[in-house]
């Protein structure tokens, strides 16, 4: 037994090894005081200082995050629509190939999804004269394969629920549309903030669809990272992506704090229930 | 027919009532599955009918067509004289009470309780009144602001059944409605149900496949088979005049012997079984001479001789093969001479002497009953 769990130890640190190593690495060199990536010259927190007084890393990040913000409410109500009307509105013509086609932009390569999206773009202010190439169409891009992946968590959350919460609201004189805000919705709740969660993210780290969408003015903070390591590795990018990292992991642990904490009290809950119950029960 | 009682409280027997519930010529097909099968069913006011049924015979398809859920393929169904085609369920005179409760698990006890008041848009002040009166009396007080999670089984059923009657429906509809509880909260909720159902005079259609509970709670039952009604009546005729061997085998226990009719006459009826008994039937039925037929007899009709009986029909020799001792009763497993197993049971009238009963192990005995307690089927 002792022997077996030493086995699984080792296959579990070689694995997180593998993982984590990259990035604790960028994080130690971001506190590196010599200006070669590669080499140690002592603790410093001046490339953070530096990141702080350039206005370009400050202006990308700024319309990243606006972009990251328009696209994950936008594709949660989109991809939310979606999601309830593939699962419970009956068996309509099609169906299952909407099922399909929704799924499509999960595995299409970004690369002719970015290009695709430019060609419309093109033709439209072709004939239009909008939009612009800017935020509006990154926004625009980042909605349209966001708001899948918000479509595809609905429907595994609407698939998971019970169908007769909805027909008993509906048979206590609920009307279909207020039976959604006062039941669904609410009930698919936690998958709606996963969804923006994961809708803001995935927008926040697009580098090739945007590189494809964006106009010649705009740059979000991806984009703006790679092409200033084109030009070789510098030491405040990594002090960038520690913050980046940095950022990432408050998120996920606010958001795996606040499960968890629910879960708790739902077991303290359902135990206290069935704790009334037996005494209840010796008691008649 | 039997006459327990009065005619004023049978009104499927007087036909100047119009029913309450008319379902008439009803089928439901699930793509090529036919799930209801051309059903008639008439339900009076004030009724609390049992739809007795296995598994998957069309039970809770039917419930859900009356409220609404499902669209009948073919067939009409009249509620309160209103025919129900393209009336969503929010607009049906029915509530209905789910087999999985069907809580929202986001809304306290008293939001669950108070929506179906909110939707009709009743004042704040009369739904607050309403729904602690309802919720006093499923003695759930207590509880008005828990999440159905912080409750027990049987106190989230006791809220969904305060759910679906405080909006005083004229037909409220009961899927299952105890399936969840252990046996002495199930038998103190059937009461209260009857009583429940005596004082708001509210109709009454329940789902189950627990014969007893379908016994002691219904005014009438209907048995169920693959989408069919085989049988429509009180308790009683179900149970001591079953009309075939699916309802005779169905409710309750049954000896079961195969024959042919011998003598069919205008006040009596005779049969003789495969292994060579006579049977005989005190009335005449709709039967022909060397017809094949079954002769049904419920185990408590049976009485066990341990003395020689002078010879005559409705007789069955054999060995005591087995005794289930109950406390009140006992049950007796016979063995006939053509091995052949026949149950029955006697109430336990008197106590053994040092642990000795009149009938044992192995004795030899016959088994006899009254001629009006066989019942002779044709199918
Ligand atoms: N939506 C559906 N699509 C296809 N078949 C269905 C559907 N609903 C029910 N059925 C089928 O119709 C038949 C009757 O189902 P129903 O739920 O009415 O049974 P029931 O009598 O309530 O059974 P139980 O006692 O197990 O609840 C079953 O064979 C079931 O598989
Ligand atoms: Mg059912």
């Amino acid at each position: 037994m002792s022997k077996n769990s030493k086995f699984v130890t080792t296959l579990m640190c070689i694995g997180f090894t593998f993982l984590y190593i990259p990035m604790v690495l960028l994080v130690i060199y971001s506190f590196n005081d010599s200006r070669f990536v590669t080499v140690w010259g002592g603790f410093s927190t001046k490339w953070y200082g530096e990141l702080l007084n350039n206005q370009l890393v400050i202006d990308s990040a700024i319309l990243s995050l606006q972009i990251a913000f328009v696209t994950a409410c936008a594709a949660v109500v989109l991809g939310t629509m979606a999601g309830i009307a593939l699962v419970r509105f009956g068996k309509f013509k099609g169906r299952t190939l909407f099922s399909g086609m929704i799924s499509a932009p999960l595995v299409m390569p970004e690369v002719i999804t970015g290009l695709s999206l430019l060609m419309l773009f093109i033709a439209l202010e072709n004939a239009l004269g909008i939009p612009e190439r800017g935020f509006w169409t990154i926004t625009i891009a980042h909605i349209t394969f966001s708001m899948a992946f918000v479509a595809v968590i609905i429907q595994a959350r609407l698939a998971g629920m019970d169908e007769s919460l909805e027909e008993a609201a509906m048979d206590l004189g609920g009307k279909p549309l207020r039976v959604l805000f006062d039941i669904t919705l609410p009930l698919i709740a936690p998958g709606m903030i996963s969804g923006w969660l994961l809708a803001f993210t995935m927008s926040l780290d697009d580098l090739v669809i945007a590189s494809f969408t964006a106009g010649p003015g705009a740059n979000t903070l991806p984009m703006y990272i790679f092409s200033k390591v084109k030009t070789g590795l510098r030491p405040d990018i990594n002090a960038l992506a520690t913050l980046i990292i940095l950022t990432v992991a408050i998120g996920v642990f606010i958001a795996g704090w606040l499960m968890l904490r629910q879960d708790k009290q739902r077991k303290v809950d359902e135990q206290m229930a069935a704790m009334e119950t037996t005494k209840d029960e010796q008691a008649a | 027919m039997p006459l327990d009682t009065k005619i004023e409280d049978r009104p499927w027997l007087d036909s100047s009532i119009e029913p309450f519930i008319k379902i008439q010529n009803v089928t439901k097909k699930f793509g090529a599955f036919t799930a209801v099968d051309r059903i008639d069913l008439n339900v009076y006011q004030g009724e609390l009918f049992s739809l007795l049924g296995g598994s998957g015979c069309g039970k809770t398809t039917l419930l859900r067509m009356l409220a609404g859920f499902e669209e009948v393929t073919s067939g009409h169904i009249f509620i309160d004289g209103q025919d129900m085609a393209g009336i969503p369920p929010y607009e049906r005179p029915v509530n209905m009470m789910f087999q999985s409760y069907a809580l929202f698990p986001h809304m306290t006890v008293e939001k669950n309780v108070a929506y179906g008041l909110k939707r009709d848009g009743v004042p704040k002040l009369e739904i607050a009144s309403r729904v602690t009166e309802i919720l006093d009396m499923v003695e759930l007080g207590q509880f008005a602001s828990r999440k159905p999670h912080q409750l027990s089984g049987g106190q989230r059923q006791r809220v969904a059944l305060a759910r679906a009657l405080v909006k005083k429906p004229k037909l409220l509809l009961l899927d299952e409605p105890l399936g969840a509880l252990d046996k002495r909260l199930r038998e103190q909720t059937q009461f209260e149900l009857m009583d429940l159902q005596e004082q708001l005079g509210i109709t009454f259609m329940v789902v189950t496949h627990d014969q007893e509970e379908a016994m002691t709670l219904s005014t009438r039952i209907a048995v169920m088979d693959q989408g069919d009604i085989i049988q429509i009546g009180t308790p009683t005729e179900i149970y001591e005049y079953p009309e075939s061997r699916f309802t005779a085998g169905f409710i309750g226990n049954v000896n079961m012997f195969e024959g042919r009719v011998t003598n069919n006459s205008a006040d009596h009826v005779t049969v003789q079984g495969t292994d060579g008994t006579e049977f005989y039937i005190d009335h005449g039925q709709n039967v022909k001479e060397g017809q094949k037929v079954w002769v049904a007899v419920r185990p408590e009709k049976l009485v066990i001789n341990k003395d020689a009986v002078a010879a005559g029909p409705n007789q069955l020799l054999g060995t005591v093969d087995d005794i289930g001792y109950m406390g009140n009763h006992s049950i007796y497993r016979v063995k006939l001479a053509s091995g052949r197993i026949v149950q029955t049971t006697a109430q336990n009238i008197v106590r053994p002497k040092d642990a000795e009963w009149a009938v044992d192990w192995d004795d030899k005995v016959t088994l006899t009953w009254e001629p009006s307690a066989t019942v002779l089927l044709t199918k």
